[in-house]
């Protein structure tokens, strides 16, 4: 393995706020430049909120990590003017392919309907993504600060100081906001001494990424039990550059050093390839963890991404629900600072859900994955004899169940519905994409609050973005259930906050309010 | 209401007691755990009701202790 080199270094630079007598203060610093923080402070920028955004390290690499991003994140990226370059680098796959032995026993298909911007999934090295980010948060003009490390935090209710130390001194910030995006060993979640609950599984997984050329399709092959990897389970995806991902199962009681070392890992990964062409790019062994905070704000500092919940890799659930989380709180926080804190909770709230629900979606693959003993074997075994023979028997094989956004059921931001629906997402839930006009609904969506109509009277939304529905738009009005007259209010987020039958002025201006725009 | 029937279904249930016991004739133990396994899955799913699976896996663990050994 050739020495690890990093993907992008970039330079320290001595700030003003270093030599300042008195600490500077800003509305809201984020820690960590990770997928989750950077997301977040494009987003803030794009608001007009001054952000700062610190990171310990000076460079991006250390192997491809979180590879599969999921509809919704690449939305949320087009949405802050980022997604083109990820979708022109990134590796676009729809079909899943499940082996247990030499033996294909089903696979999915991942092609969604037909009138959506963006691909189902792409695979692309976690660098590669956080290296797009970087870029458009440099072009905006973004306070980004490498070989930034806080080491010190005070908190209240109103505010927060943080004690950052830097290659040539260390210095204190204020904050109105401070956002822990420091991922999954967070320090500033050791620093509030708060608890990270859950379990952690005692099955551990070599990761490998492997440079070839290889003619295997671009699909997500997943094998229990492979000829290659005797009673164990394997995962094989493709990433741009000829690089493929490996994740490979080992025993609880596997000795991870001995196990991380390129001459054991070689000929593993020759068995499975049938050769040795092929180059070791980097190696990792972690073991699944599924943890969460039980709050996930904390005064002033509020988490987000692995800092706030952890689950298992396979399911797209870490990276894509932490980018979910920036895009939750970016809106509620911009609104916070203009005087409306009690957003802040509902983060919390919605959040909170998603976290529980990629959790249990992770841990039941996980328990399908690794069974902890023999009855557990017996069962997952039995699941796959008859996944080869009934379509029942398929629908129990749980080699992950991949990401989609969450329906924040019972959100206090939600107007329920006066009467039912046929169709259409519900209060709470993401909104789909349609075809609209010569593009996208996603496209013509912005930043705030939207009302979505067809043939309303939709004067009531003067401060509102207005997507005005026509006849013609027949997969939008089937896709939303619309009727005459009826409409959305889409949240910033573009998730639903309420949708009536008929507008109604009053009823609009009611349902602006509990969603938090007023 | 409960969901889970615990009146006799069966018009003839020595007849449904036979045919599982002469399923598991010559199979060793382990064949006979894995043809229970298979067998749970088969008839949950025919079931198709998560409340009424529970009630059973309930009543099927209060069973555990109340059987003696042979």
């Amino acid at each position: 393995m050739k020495p690890a080199e990093p993907f992008a270094r970039f330079a320290y630079q001595r700030h003003a706020d270093q030599a300042r007598a008195k600490p500077a203060c800003h509305p809201v610093v984020i820690i960590g430049a990770g997928p989750v923080g950077l997301t977040l402070a494009i987003d803030l920028k794009l608001r007009g909120i001054d952000c700062v955004l610190l990171d310990d390290q000076d460079r991006i690499g250390e192997g491809s990590r979180a590879i599969c991003f999921a509809k919704r994140t690449l939305e949320i990226w087009d949405r802050l003017g980022c997604a083109a370059p990820m979708l022109d680098k990134g590796v676009r796959w729809n079909v899943g392919k499940v082996f247990q032995g030499e033996d294909l026993l089903y696979q999915f298909d991942l092609l969604a309907e037909p009138g959506h911007k963006m691909p189902a999934f792409i695979n692309l090295q976690q660098y590669y993504a956080e290296k797009f980010l970087v870029d458009r948060a440099q072009a905006l003009g973004v306070d980004l600060r490498w070989l930034n490390r806080v080491i010190g935090l005070q908190s209240g209710a109103q505010g927060a100081r943080i004690t950052v130390e830097t290659p040539d001194c260390t210095y204190f910030l204020d904050a109105r906001f401070v956002i822990a995006c420091d991922g999954a060993r967070s320090p500033l979640r050791s620093m509030l001494d708060l608890e990270f609950m859950g379990e952690q599984f005692e099955d551990q997984f070599l990761i490998a990424d492997v440079r070839m050329t290889a003619d295997f399709p671009v699909e997500r092959w997943f094998w229990f039990d492979p000829p290659f990897h005797g009673g164990q389970s394997c995962l094989l995806h493709k990433q741009p550059d000829d690089v493929w991902r490996i994740d490979l199962q080992l025993s609880p009681h596997a000795d991870t050093e001995h196990e991380k070392r390129p001459e054991v890992v070689r000929p593993r990964i020759a068995r499975m390839l049938g050769h040795g062409a092929f180059e070791l790019e980097w190696i990792s062994v972690y073991r699944f963890q599924c943890r969460r905070l039980e709050r996930f704000v904390h005064g002033a500092v509020i988490f987000a991404g692995d800092a706030a919940h952890q689950v298992s890799p396979f399911g797209a659930r870490g990276a894509n629900s932490g980018v979910q989380d920036a895009d939750n709180l970016g809106w509620k926080l911009a609104a916070a600072l203009r005087g409306s804190a009690g957003l802040i909770e509902s983060y919390d709230q919605e959040r909170s859900q998603a976290a529980d629900e990629n959790i249990l979606n992770s841990t039941r693959a996980t328990d399908f994955i690794a069974p902890r003993h023999k009855a557990e074997a017996r069962f997952r075994n039995a699941a796959l004899a008859l996944a080869r023979q009934t379509e029942f028997g398929k629908r129990f094989v749980n080699s992950g169940r991949l990401s989609t956004p969450t329906t924040y059921a019972d959100s206090p931001l939600s107007t329920k519905d006066a009467a039912p629906w046929s169709a259409g997402p519900p209060p709470g839930a993401p909104i789909p994409d349609a075809p609209f006009r010569n593009g996208y609904l996603s496209e013509r969506l912005g930043d705030g609050f939207a009302l979505l109509h067809w043939r309303a009277s939709a004067a009531a939304a003067e401060a509102l973005g207005v997507v005005d529905v026509s006849d013609e738009d027949e997969a939008l009005i089937a896709r939303f259930g619309l009727t005459p007259g009826a409409g959305y209010l889409i949240r910033p987020d573009r998730h639903v906050a309420a949708r009536f039958h008929q507008m109604r002025q009053g009823a609009l201006t009611a349902a602006l309010s509990r969603a938090g725009a007023a | 209401m409960t969901g889970l029937d615990t009146k006799a279904r069966f018009a003839d249930p020595d007849a449904a007691y036979r045919a599982i016991i002469e399923a598991h004739r010559g199979l060793t133990e382990s064949q006979s755990a894995d043809l229970n396994a298979a067998l749970v899955l088969i008839l949950a799913n025919q079931l198709g009701d998560i409340a009424v699976l529970r009630e059973a896996l309930a009543l099927a663990r209060a069973t555990i202790g109340q059987q003696s050994d042979a």
